[in-house]
C-alpha cells in the first residue's frame, strides 16, 4: 500500500511556544485515519499545518509524492486536500445552497458542480429542503452536514475533519460517523480528528495518540481501543 | 449558476426602475429646471453611487474603510483636471500659467479615468492598509484621506492640482443638455443622464455581488478562516474588493464634480465620508436597494425638505421656538440616534427590492433566494 499523505518530524510553533513537537505519521488509501487527543495537544495544529493555514517551523508533509510545505492554503485545495473545519464554520449569512457553491470556489467545471450539488442533496436531503435558508438558521447537526457537503465540493481525495462530534447531541454524533463510514466505503481517504476517542477508534483503520505536541502512541483503531493507557487516559476505563 | 433564476420579482423590479426612469425624463421636460426635485436626484444619484459602493466593502465583504472621500476627491480632481477645455485653463490656472496639462479629454472617458485613479491609490494604499482589521483599517483609511486632501492642496502641485484654488469650467450635468441652434434647450437630460450613469455604475456592482467573486467576498465576511480553508484568496480578494470600491467612488467624485460646477480639495473633509456611512447605515448595510433609496432621502431631507428648520418660521403670529441657523443638523443627529437605537438594521436590512415583491405576496419562504 502506498501511503497518500506523510508527515515526517513536523514542527510548529506560535510565538515561543511548540505547538507540534515533530511528529511523524502515515494516512494510507481508502483508510480512516484518527488523531486522538487532549486538549492542547496539537490535533487541530497539524490539520491546520497540512491545510496550509499556519506555517511550519521545519519537517516534511508529503501528499501524493508531492511536498505541499510551500503550498498556500489555496495550492493545498487544489491539489486535493479539503479541510471540515473544527466548530463546523459553516458561512452564516449565505444560503445553504451558496455554501456549496463556496465549497467548489476552485473548480470551473460548472456542469460538474452542478451534479455534484445534486449528489450532496441526495446523501443530505435535509440540505435539499433548506437550500434557500441561511446556513446560520440551520440546526447544529444539519450544519455539519453542509460543512462535510461544502468540504466535498471540492472533490477532495484526502477528507479532513476537525471534531465533527464537538457540541452535537448523542444521535446526531452517531449520525455523524455513521457519514464518515459511508465515505470511506466510497473510496474517499479521511483524516479524523477527535477529542470522543471511543467513537473515533471505532471506526479508524489506523489511529494514533497525540499528547503535548508528540505522537505517544499509535495503532489500528482496535489495538487502541484495548489499550490499558488509552482506556485509562481517554475513553473512561470502564468503556468497552 | 447555470440555473439562472430570472423570477417575475426580478422581472418586476426591472420594470419598477425602468419605469422610474421614464418618469425622470418626462419631468424633467415639462417641471422647470431649476425645481428642488432635480438638484435632489442630482445630488442623491451621486451619493448612491458611492453609498453602494462604500457598501460593496463595508457591507459585503466586511472591511470598514472611511476613505470614501478620499476616493472621491482624486475622481473629482482627475476629472476636473482633464475636462477643463483648452482655452479656458489660462482662467482657471491663473496663478500656476494655464498649468501643466494642455489638453481635454471626451466627458466619458475622463470619468473612467477618474475610476482607474481612484483604484490605483486604492491598489497603492491598499498593500499596508488592507493587513490591518476592522477598526484599524478604517482609521488608516481616514487618515489618507485627510493626506490627499492635503496633498491636492501642495502649492508644488498647483501645475497640475491648481493648488488650494478651484478647478472649474469643465463640462457640468447641465452640459448633457441638447441645445437646439439658437442656444435653446431641446432635450432636457441633466437629471437623467446621471441618474443613468449611476444606474449602469450600481447595476455592474449588483452583477458583482451576485457572481462567484461577489460570493466570495460575502464569505470573507461571514468567516475568513473558513473562506480561507475554502480555497479563497484572501489578500487578493480584499485587494481587488477595495480597488473595485474605489473606482466606483471615484466615479462618484467625478459625477460630484459635475453636480457642483467647481472642484475644491477642502471640501471633501471627513465629514463627507460620514455622510455616506450614514445613508449606508440608515439604508441597511448589505442591501444594495437599500443604499439607494436612503440617499435619495437623505439628500433630500438635507437638501430639500428639512431646510425650514435652519430659518424662523412664524405660525400666525407665534415664532416657533428653536428653529434658527444649524438646528437642522441637531435635527439629524436625533434622527441617527433614533435609527442607531431602534432601527439597527436600517430601511432595508439586508433585503433587496425583488426580495421584497415576493414578501407582498407571501412567499417569504423563498425569500433572499436571489438578491
Amino acid at each position: 500500500m502506498s501511503g497518500m499523505l506523510k508527515v515526517k518530524d513536523l514542527r510548529v510553533n506560535y510565538g515561543g511556544i511548540e505547538a507540534l513537537k515533530g511528529i511523524s505519521f502515515d494516512v494510507e488509501q481508502g483508510q480512516i485515519v484518527t488523531l486522538i487527543g487532549a486538549n492542547g495537544a496539537g490535533k487541530s495544529t497539524t490539520l491546520r499545518a497540512i491545510s496550509g493555514l499556519v506555517k511550519t517551523a521545519s519537517g516534511a508533509i508529503n501528499f501524493l509524492g508531492r511536498d505541499i510545505i510551500p503550498f498556500n492554503a489555496q495550492q493545498v485545495v487544489a491539489e486535493g486536500i479539503a479541510l471540515v473545519p473544527e466548530g463546523r464554520r459553516v458561512f452564516d449569512n449565505l444560503t445553504v445552497l451558496e455554501n456549496l457553491k463556496i465549497g467548489a470556489y476552485l473548480r470551473t467545471d460548472k456542469e460538474e458542480i452542478e451534479a455534484g450539488i445534486e449528489d450532496i442533496y441526495q446523501r443530505f436531503p435535509r440540505l435539499k429542503e433548506r437550500e434557500w435558508q441561511l446556513a446560520g438558521t440551520l440546526s447544529g447537526g444539519e450544519q455539519q452536514m453542509l460543512a462535510v457537503g461544502r468540504a466535498m465540493m471540492a472533490r477532495p481525495k484526502l477528507l479532513m475533519m476537525d471534531e465533527p462530534s464537538l457540541g452535537l447531541a448523542p444521535l446526531v454524533v452517531k449520525d455523524i460517523f455513521s457519514i464518515i463510514r459511508e465515505l470511506k466505503s466510497e473510496g474517499i481517504t479521511i483524516l479524523l480528528i477527535e477529542q470522543n476517542a471511543n467513537a473515533a477508534l471505532r471506526c479508524a483503520d489506523q489511529a494514533y495518540v497525540l499528547e503535548t505536541g508528540r505522537i505517544t502512541m499509535s495503532g489500528t483503531g482496535e489495538e487502541l481501543l484495548a489499550d490499558q493507557r488509552v482506556r485509562d487516559a481517554y475513553l473512561g476505563s470502564t468503556a468497552r | 449558476m447555470n440555473r439562472k433564476k430570472i423570477d417575475s420579482a426580478t422581472i418586476i423590479s426591472a420594470v419598477i426602475v425602468l419605469a422610474l426612469y421614464v418618469a425622470v425624463f418626462v419631468a424633467e421636460q415639462f417641471i422647470p429646471a431649476t425645481s428642488m426635485l432635480f438638484t435632489v436626484l442630482k445630488k442623491g444619484a451621486t451619493y448612491a453611487l458611492v453609498a453602494v459602493s462604500m457598501n460593496l466593502l463595508n457591507g459585503f465583504t466586511g472591511i470598514f474603510s472611511l476613505g470614501q472621500a478620499g476616493f472621491m476627491l482624486i475622481g473629482a480632481y482627475v476629472y476636473g483636471i482633464f475636462t477643463i477645455p483648452v482655452l479656458s485653463r489660462m482662467d482657471v490656472y491663473q496663478y500656476y500659467n494655464g498649468g501643466l496639462v494642455q489638453f481635454t479629454l471626451p466627458v466619458f472617458i475622463a470619468m473612467i479615468l477618474s475610476g482607474l485613479a481612484a483604484a490605483l491609490f486604492a491598489f497603492l494604499i491598499g498593500l499596508p492598509v488592507l493587513r490591518l482589521k476592522s477598526d484599524y483599517l478604517a482609521i488608516a483609511t481616514l487618515g489618507f484621506a485627510e493626506i490627499i486632501r492635503a496633498l491636492f492642496q501642495w502649492d508644488k502641485l498647483g501645475p497640475i492640482t491648481n493648488g488650494s484654488n478651484m478647478l472649474r469650467l469643465f463640462p457640468t450635468f447641465n452640459d448633457f443638455n441638447i441645445r437646439g441652434a439658437d442656444g435653446q434647450v431641446v432635450v432636457y437630460l441633466s437629471t437623467l443622464v446621471p441618474l443613468l450613469i449611476s444606474g449602469v455604475c450600481i447595476g455592474v456592482i449588483i452583477l458583482l455581488i451576485n457572481s462567484t467573486f461577489g460570493r466570495a467576498l460575502r464569505a470573507i465576511k461571514d468567516d475568513e478562516i473558513a473562506a480561507e480553508a475554502m480555497g479563497i484568496r484572501l489578500a487578493s480578494h480584499k485587494r481587488l474588493a477595495f480597488c473595485i470600491s474605489s473606482f466606483f467612488a471615484g466615479v462618484g467624485g467625478a459625477m460630484l464634480a459635475m453636480y457642483q460646477t467647481t472642484v475644491q480639495a477642502k471640501s471633501f473633509t471627513t465629514a463627507m465620508t460620514y455622510e455616506i456611512l450614514l445613508i449606508v447605515v440608515i439604508g441597511g448595510i448589505g442591501s444594495v436597494t437599500g443604499s439607494c433609496i436612503s440617499s435619495f432621502l437623505f439628500v433630500a431631507c438635507s437638501e430639500w425638505w428639512l431646510r425650514f428648520l435652519d430659518q424662523k418660521q412664524m405660525i400666525g403670529t407665534f415664532e416657533v421656538p428653536l428653529l434658527r441657523n444649524g438646528f437642522r443638523l441637531v435635527v439629524f443627529s436625533i434622527i441617527i440616534m433614533v435609527v442607531v437605537l431602534f432601527f439597527r438594521q436600517g430601511i432595508m436590512g439586508t433585503k433587496e427590492l425583488p426580495d421584497l415583491i415576493r414578501g407582498l405576496r407571501g412567499k417569504r419562504a423563498k425569500g433572499g433566494a436571489d438578491k
